[in-house]
C-alpha cells in the first residue's frame, strides 16, 4: 500500500444558477479587471489516502464525491490532481 | 398519535417541534437522539431546523450519515409519515427521501422573515384541513433554500401534484419578488412520490401562535392527526 494526496475541485452544475460566482465576477469587473466572464466559487478538496497505486486512489475519491463530497444535483467535481506521498 | 423529534448536533427547532405537538396538539413526542437506532413506535417522524452538523459540507449532508436515519428511511419506505422542515427538508433530499436539493439563496443573504404560501394541493395527508388555494403565511429562517432539481424531476412533481406549498405575494400570485430565494418554479414544499414524506422550507411550528403572527400552520399538524391511524 502507497498513500497519495488527492485533490478534488467540487463547483456549482453548469447551468444551475451560480450567485456566489456571479457576485464574484461583477466585484472583479468593478475592480477594473478586464475581461472576466463566468466565475465559479466551489470547494477544494484534500484527500490523504492510503491506496494500492495511483489509479485505485483516483477511483476511491471519485466514489467518495459521489456519494458524499458533492451532490448530483447541483453539483460537479473533478479530480485535480493525484500525487505520491 | 405519538411524534419521534430527531435531534441531531445542531438541530434548533426541536423544542418548538416538541412544544407544537405537546401543547398546542396535546399528543405525545419524544425527543430521537441522532445516535439511536429506535424510533420509539413513533408514528410521525419530525426531521427539525437547524443547523445539523454547522452545515459542513452543505446543509444536510452530514445529518444524513447519523444512525437514526436509517430508521427513518425505512419508516418513510413503509410508508411512514416524516414531516422535514427547513434544515430536516435539506436533510430529507441528501438522503433521497426526497428528490431535487437546497441551494444557496439567491441574494447570498440568510432570509429569516414571513413569507406568503399558496397551498397547492390538499389532497396530502399533511394539508387536507387546508382548502385548496388557501394564502398562508409563515416564517422562513434559512440560507440554503433555493429549491433545485433537474428539469423531469420538475415537470413530474408538477404533474403529479408533489408541489404542496408555493411561494406567492399577499395576493396569492407566484410573482417574482415573492420568491425569496429564487427556488424553481417558487417552490416552498413537496412530497415524496408516495406522499407520506413532507419537505417545506418555511416553519409551520412556528406558526401556531397569535402572539407570534400566525397560527397558519396549526392546520397541518390537525391534518395529520386528522389521518394518521394510531
Amino acid at each position: 500500500m502507497s498513500r497519495f494526496r488527492v485533490a478534488v475541485h467540487i463547483v456549482p452544475r453548469r447551468g444551475i444558477l451560480d450567485p456566489q460566482g456571479k457576485a464574484v465576477s461583477e466585484a472583479l469587473q468593478s475592480l477594473g479587471f478586464q475581461g472576466v466572464g463566468d466565475v465559479h466559487v466551489g470547494r477544494h478538496v484534500v484527500l490523504d489516502l492510503e491506496t494500492a497505486n495511483a489509479e485505485s486512489a483516483r477511483g476511491a475519491a471519485g466514489e467518495m464525491c459521489r456519494k458524499l463530497l458533492a451532490n448530483p444535483v447541483i453539483e460537479d467535481f473533478e479530480i485535480a490532481s493525484v500525487s505520491a506521498l | 398519535m405519538k411524534f419521534g423529534i430527531v435531534t441531531f448536533p445542531g438541530s434548533n427547532c426541536d423544542y418548538d417541534a416538541y412544544r407544537a405537538v405537546v401543547d398546542t396538539l396535546g399528543e405525545d413526542a419524544v425527543y430521537l437522539w441522532h445516535k439511536a437506532h429506535d424510533l420509539e413506535d413513533a408514528d410521525v417522524i419530525v426531521l427539525p431546523g437547524g443547523f445539523s452538523y454547522g452545515d459542513y459540507l452543505r446543509a444536510g449532508a452530514i445529518a444524513r450519515f447519523s444512525p437514526i436515519m436509517r430508521e427513518v428511511a425505512a419508516h418513510a419506505n413503509r410508508g411512514g409519515p416524516v414531516l422535514a422542515i427547513c434544515n430536516g427538508f435539506q436533510i430529507a433530499c441528501e438522503a433521497g427521501l426526497l428528490p431535487g436539493a437546497l441551494a444557496r439563496n439567491e441574494g447570498l443573504s440568510f432570509l429569516s422573515q414571513p413569507v406568503y404560501l399558496r397551498l397547492e394541493n390538499r389532497e396530502t395527508l399533511f394539508t387536507s384541513r387546508y382548502e385548496h388555494g388557501d394564502i398562508l403565511r409563515m416564517p422562513i429562517a434559512h440560507g440554503e433554500g433555493r429549491f433545485t432539481a433537474d428539469d423531469a424531476t420538475l415537470v413530474r412533481l408538477e404533474g403529479e401534484g408533489q408541489v404542496v406549498f408555493r411561494y406567492v405575494n399577499r395576493e396569492g400570485e407566484p410573482v417574482a419578488s415573492a420568491n425569496p430565494n429564487g427556488s424553481l418554479g417558487a417552490i416552498a414544499g413537496i412530497v415524496s412520490d408516495g406522499g407520506n414524506v413532507l419537505g417545506m422550507m418555511p416553519h409551520p411550528e412556528r406558526a401556531l401562535d397569535s402572539l407570534l403572527g400566525s397560527t397558519d400552520g396549526l392546520a397541518l399538524f390537525e391534518s395529520m392527526l386528522a389521518r394518521v391511524s394510531v
